[in-house]
């Protein structure tokens, strides 16, 4: 199958992406594909355009593409606005989630849940329940739902925020950026649970973007890719993860460097 | 109608622009003199006294200068010669809603305030231009004593509360606009809770401008008796129209030992008002005055809501927000007086200015050599939205004894496009997103009132970021 060729049964599909910010390129020609039910990682340095990617992907207003396609189910998210994006079934868990200080995190999610999945799914016992069930796998206590959307949060406060989003919204495709940095072990563990609980045995796929691959341990990729500096170099299965956590990113650049001799 | 079309032309969202005909059946022609001040006293038949004082602040009025502080350009564009002093739209103060004109019960009902009534108020007094046409109060506290009238109707009730009291806390030389305000003034509330009597629901009067060119000077006077409280809300809107209208307004309040009165006011008049209102307060001991003041119309709002802190262990507490849009200046802050021991205050202010809107904040604390262990805490928080648009801060403390702990915090913000793209992550346009982290902003200031109004002020607030984005 050729990378180029348009795959009907793709949930996200980049092809030839080129994109940058304040006219410097980041992205230098992505091709990614991703199937409902899938999970893949995409690995690489700070600064390979892993950010950048997810930026795109969601629409931030700052970047700009040049070049190539982002399709979710055959339609072009390019030609949409962010919170478009987010009701065609986007999400992005931030790196650095913003603080809105007098927002609370119950009215926000009711909203949000609202916005996205239609004003019923926000309403009555039904989403009383979902809301703390999804608390309780994500062991977020009651009174967060009082607090500012990320005002005074700590780190791992913070992803679990995220997370919970995740699953109350229900995304075609969740985009995890860096959700697993700043985070113990134990973090990483309720964190991955959560996402677990949102994609697996569903038609929904993710995205997960990470420096490590310690989450990759407890949410188990069907894909890895290796970005390096605005492409990428190799995709592989699980195992690509723990060959690059064994070898470090300068084999892998060897490695490319050898193939491209050859 | 070419009357609404220049109104919308004016203010496009505006929701409480329209405007009524005029029925009135007494107005006064435009222009001041003191022959106008008797007239109106003579209108109202009241004791020679109060004509006395009504002259007095006249003279003072005349003589006095425009304040050479604030927007001064904008205070000196009033023109007094083309402002109605009185105008009367109703024979009398009704107390059901059926007995009210019907164009101006139909005004009332659009602004919602009979249903409020039903649901959430102890007691009601709707003002059309210059009176009351509308008041009443819950059965069980006019039992338990408590007095709630429009203040025509309490001087001729209760004149020698009224002696007693008026302008004791504003006194007629206070300033340019309290002067005129105690000349001409004609309607808002007077108010008395008897010793230990707490009044659960809140009571509210509702302000409203109908006629082009108006003048209203409302005056509002309430006496909190020992150990006794009270919850005063006060609403106000005008029609749209391109030629300015005057609301000047005295609220005196009185906070006997152990007394608690809170005073919120959201103040949405159009921008062709000038908004010029003394309000301020005087808390004896172990008393509680707090002022909540939302200012989101007019095109000059000076207010500046002030507590003199007289007795022992009394406390002020005045939270405030301002929003400015075009054409808009919102100069507005709080003053407080520690003039006894052991007393404490505390002043949140937040402002917005969009579009070109200016904030002002303007505060003064002050704390007399004699009041030990005062505790203030000033807080100033400014949220600016475009390049265009300015606020300016003017702290002001006098702390004259040494024990006393201050505290003060200033800020001043803008909106990031990071801030407004992780809600938009979340499906709300840009300008959803935006309203939320205006409404956050205010959230402070929101907790604190009625949930009806704070639902209102919400659903206002969305309605200003509406097409603010392009």
């Amino acid at each position: 199958m050729g990378s180029g060729e348009s795959d009907i049964e793709a949930l996200l599909e980049i092809r030839n992406l080129h994109a940058g910010i304040d006219d410097t390129q980041i992205l230098k020609g992505i091709d990614l594909s991703i199937a409902p039910g899938e999970i893949h990682a995409i690995m690489g340095r700070n600064g390979s355009g892993k950010t950048t990617a997810a930026n795109i992907i969601m629409g931030h207003p700052d970047f700009e593409v040049e070049e190539g396609d982002v399709l979710l189910s055959g339609e072009n998210l390019l030609d949409l606005e962010p919170w478009e994006r987010a009701r065609e079934g986007v999400f992005l868990s931030f790196q650095y989630p913003q603080a809105v200080p007098g927002l609370q995190v119950g009215n926000f999610l009711r909203k949000s849940v609202a916005s996205i999945r239609g004003e019923e799914a926000a309403k009555g016992a039904d989403f009383r329940r979902e809301l703390n069930e999804a608390m309780d796998t994500l062991d977020i206590p009651r009174n967060f739902l009082s607090r500012y959307v990320n005002d005074g949060f700590s780190g791992g406060e913070k992803k679990r925020f995220e997370i919970l989003q995740l699953q109350l919204l229900r995304p075609k495709l969740a985009i995890l950026d860096e959700t697993d940095s700043g985070l113990d072990i134990d973090g990483i563990k309720t964190v991955a649970a959560g996402v677990n609980a949102a994609i697996r045995g569903t038609d929904s796929a993710a995205l997960i973007i990470t420096h490590y691959s310690r989450i990759l341990e407890h949410v188990q990729p069907d894909k890895v890719h290796v970005l390096i500096d605005g492409r990428i170099v190799a995709t592989g299965g699980p195992e690509l993860a723990t060959e690059l956590e064994e070898n470090g990113y300068d084999w892998i650049e060897g490695r490319v460097g050898a193939e491209s001799v050859a | 109608m070419p009357a609404n079309q220049e109104a919308r032309e004016v203010v496009g969202d505006y929701k409480a622009g329209w405007h009524d005909p005029e029925n009135s059946t007494i107005r006064f022609d435009f222009g001041l003199s003191e022959e106008v001040v008797r007239e109106i006293s003579a209108l109202k038949g009241e004791p020679e006294w109060m004509t006395d004082i009504r002259v007095k602040a006249y003279q003072h009025f005349v003589e006095r200068p425009m304040p050479t502080w604030g927007n001064t350009p904008t205070l000196e564009s009033i023109d007094f010669d083309k402002i109605c002093y009185f105008l009367r739209s109703s024979q009398a103060t009704e107390k059901d809603w059926d007995d009210v004109p019907e164009d101006i019960r139909n005004t009332f009902d659009r602004l919602g305030i009979p249903e409020a009534e039903q649901k959430w108020l102890s007691g009601v007094t709707a003002q059309y231009e210059s009176e009351a046409v509308y008041h009443s109060i819950r059965e069980d506290l006019e039992k338990q004593g408590v007095i709630f009238l429009d203040m025509d109707s309490g001087l001729r009730e209760h004149p020698e509360i009224i002696r007693k009291w008026f302008c004791s806390v504003v006194p007629l030389t206070d300033n340019k606009f309290a002067a005129l305000n105690t000349a001409v003034w004609s309607g808002g509330s007077f108010i008395y809770v008897p010793k230990g009597v707490h009044v659960e629901m809140p009571v509210q009067a509702y302000f409203r401008i109908n006629a082009k060119n108006m003048g209203q000077f409302e005056r509002t006077l309430i006496i909190a008796d020992e150990g006794s409280s009270i919850h005063y809300v006060e609403g106000c809107t005008a029609p749209t129209y391109s030629t300015d209208s005057l609301h000047s307004a005295v609220v005196e309040l009185i906070a006997l030992p152990g007394a608690h009165i809170r005073y919120s006011t959201v103040q949405n008049w159009s921008a062709n008002v000038y908004n010029l209102v003394t309000k301020r307060g005087i808390a004896h001991e172990d008393s509680k005055i707090e002022w909540v003041d939302g200012n989101i119309g007019s095109k000059l709002t000076m207010k500046y809501p002030s507590v003199i802190l007289k007795g022992e262990g009394s406390h002020a507490e005045v939270i405030s927000v301002a929003y400015s849009g075009e054409g808009q200046h919102q100069d507005a802050g709080a003053k407080i007086y520690h003039l006894a021991s052991n007393t404490t205050s505390k002043i949140l202010s937040k402002s917005i200015s969009k579009n070109g809107g200016r904030g002002t904040y303007r505060g003064l604390v002050k704390v007399s050599p004699k009041a030990e262990n005062c505790k203030l805490n000033v807080v100033c928080d400014a949220l600016i939205l475009d390049e265009d648009s300015r606020s300016d801060t003017y702290p002001t403390m006098e702390v004259a004894n040494p024990t006393a702990h201050c505290e003060h915090e200033a800020s001043v913000s803008k909106v990031s496009d990071n801030q407004l793209f992780y809600l938009m992550s979340r499906g709300h346009s840009e300008e959803e997103a935006l309203a939320m982290i205006v409404n956050g902003f205010f959230e402070p200031f929101t907790r604190e009132l009625p949930m009806e109004y704070a639902v209102e002020m919400n659903q206002l607030m969305a309605l200003e970021m509406e097409g603010s984005i392009g």
